[in-house]
């Protein structure tokens, strides 16, 4: 009984269509292209009021920022704990997302819950007693710290990911490779895990961004070896404004890397890991 | 699935859930404690409310608290109407929706840093914004976002930006549930002839609550713990509960009191989500009697 649209009104719909696709990228588009022309835009062509877009661009921010400000150190030491956390995150919580995909067991709605809420739970607290139990045994302001407190923050999400994809490789598959002789463990790695890769992968770069970003924990915890948003926060007040901007630029490089990679995922990880 | 895990021992999911109990006893657990018995000794370690008293006696704490309740209910329901709009939009599933959802996509992976760097770079004297404004004679001067005084103005500008930073993490769990609803539904409501709108609030807005219920609770917990961005943009001119734990322990080294700090936002957010379970169970009985 679907009343018949006249090619006008599909022609207004059309449009309008366009209208709110073309507000849609203005809005999400427009901080990052002018972050990015800021990132580069000569100090000079800044402080010149009358001149909107800039004319000269230059690379020498990039370079005081890296060597003359340290960045470089930040940059690394981020890198590192990021990487740190991401194995660190995927070795404990791996096991624990096959568990809830692959097994029935008493306790297994507890623990479900258990992980969920502490997904809830504001853990950025935990960085003031995490810094005197570091300090006392000796790991205090160092990469480690960061990386254990960093992976204690990400474990539920991963656990929660990881299940959901594992989930999606039927059973099946495994039990048929039984069948044929593989014991469990070498059906989990020669059909499960290779299936599952693409949706692992994505979700291992997922918990290199959460650590690559997360600011408060790693500015409490680090003093001399701070990662790139924790130094950033420390020094911003007191820089000049092109550095701000070449920083926020240069913390904004993973993120749309990895969104451009995981695009296909997007709308299951960030589901499920935000549910 | 069962017959498969049945024939095997039962011990092997415990075994696998092992190292994750392990690290989250030692790595929240403990610290958790650790943290209760921070907040609840005094200067001389004894156990006593001596910091809570402390902190009930000081401006900056009820100044906190004001703040982050003001940014919390300008933010998150703008937020969920904003992200609904969108999932909404882009479920419509119109030509070339993939790139609209990848473009709305960017900032979910983006820091608060990277964030609040991106508005400072709009907003500030030099910013986009005023010499825009101020090449076209809009405005004569610059129009001051930041600094003593205007942190009203700061106030808006963070609104703003975390809208444009975190409104896709809420986009992207509406969507996820959108998309799960069965088009039979849509099909059979055509059969008995509903509007568009009957369609919205009989199928959609039904089959789209619990999402829209789960989105709203996460967004309110982790507004609690807004930091980045208004750390950045206003530093301790709007004071904050999260900004006031790095405060404490990093400016005043007074760990004590920042423990006490993160107790509170720990404590809000425990009452919040008991009062959010609580009532939607109650309205689930409610609807199966």
């Amino acid at each position: 009984m679907k009343r018949q649209k006249t090619p006008m009104v599909l022609k207004i719909k059309q449009v309008i269509t366009i209208i709110i696709v073309g507000l849609i990228v203005i809005w999400f588009l427009t901080p990052l292209v002018l972050i990015t022309i800021s990132a580069f835009a000569s100090p000079s062509d800044y402080y010149q009021i009358d001149k909107v877009i800039p004319t000269h661009f230059t690379l020498s921010q990039f370079k005081s920022l890296f060597f003359e400000l340290e960045a470089w150190k930040a940059i690394l030491t981020s890198i590192k704990v990021a990487v740190v956390t991401m194995l660190l995150s995927f070795v404990i919580g791996l096991p624990a997302g096959y568990a809830l995909s692959r097994y029935i067991f008493p306790g297994k709605n507890f623990l479900k819950l258990l992980i969920l809420a502490t997904r809830m739970f504001p853990l950025m607290i935990l960085a003031i007693p995490l810094l005197i139990i570091f300090m006392r045994m000796g790991v205090s302001d160092s990469i480690w710290g960061t990386s254990l407190a960093h992976t204690a923050m990400v474990l539920p999400m991963i656990i929660l990911i990881s299940s959901s994809i594992l989930s999606g490789v039927s059973v099946d598959y495994e039990e048929a490779a039984m069948i044929f002789g593989l014991s469990r463990i070498q059906a989990f790695f020669k059909i499960t895990l290779p299936l599952a890769l693409p949706g692992l992968a994505a979700s291992a770069i997922f918990a290199f961004i959460i650590s690559w970003n997360e600011v408060f924990v790693a500015t409490i915890l680090t003093l001399t070896n701070r990662t790139l948003p924790a130094h950033i926060l420390k020094t911003a007040m007191a820089s000049p404004d092109y550095f701000k901007f070449t920083g926020g630029f240069i913390m904004a490089i993973p993120a749309m890397v990895f969104i451009f990679f995981v695009r296909r995922h997007l709308v299951t990880m960030w589901g499920i890991s935000l549910k | 699935m069962i017959s498969f895990s049945l024939r095997e021992k039962n011990w092997i999911p415990y075994l696998l859930f092992l190292p994750v109990l392990i690290y989250l006893a030692g790595f929240i657990g403990y610290p958790l404690l650790k943290a209760l018995q921070l907040a609840f000794s005094s200067e001389e370690g004894k156990f006593g409310l001596e910091n809570f008293i402390t902190l009930t006696q000081d401006s900056t704490f009820w100044k906190a608290l004001k703040n982050t309740l003001y940014l919390l209910i300008t933010i998150v329901p703008l937020q969920v109407i904003l992200a609904f709009l969108l999932a909404l939009f882009v479920n419509s599933r119109f030509k070339g929706y993939m790139t609209v959802l990848y473009i709305i996509s960017i900032p979910l992976a983006l820091s608060d840093v990277s964030a609040a760097l991106m508005s400072y770079n709009i907003f500030t004297s030099h910013g986009f914004l005023n010499k825009f404004l101020m090449k076209f004679g809009f405005i004569e001067n610059p129009i001051y976002f930041f600094g003593l005084g205007l942190s009203s103005r700061a106030f808006w500008v963070i609104v703003l930006t975390e809208l444009w930073r975190a409104t896709p993490l809420v986009f992207v769990i509406l969507l996820a549930s959108l998309q799960m609803i069965s088009k039979d539904y849509f099909e059979a409501a055509d059969v008995f002839g509903f509007s568009k709108w009957q369609k919205f609030f009989h199928i959609t807005l039904p089959l789209t609550m619990p999402s829209l219920q789960s989105a709203l609770l996460i967004r309110t917990l982790f507004a609690f713990q807004i930091f980045g961005v208004v750390w950045l943009l206003s530093g301790r001119d709007i004071p904050i509960l999260a900004g006031e734990v790095y405060y404490q322990q990093a400016e005043l080294n007074n760990f004590r009191l920042a423990a006490t700090y993160g107790f509170i936002i720990a404590l809000i957010c425990i009452i919040i989500s008991w009062v959010y379970i609580t009532l939607l169970r109650t309205k689930h009985l409610e609807m199966e009697r």
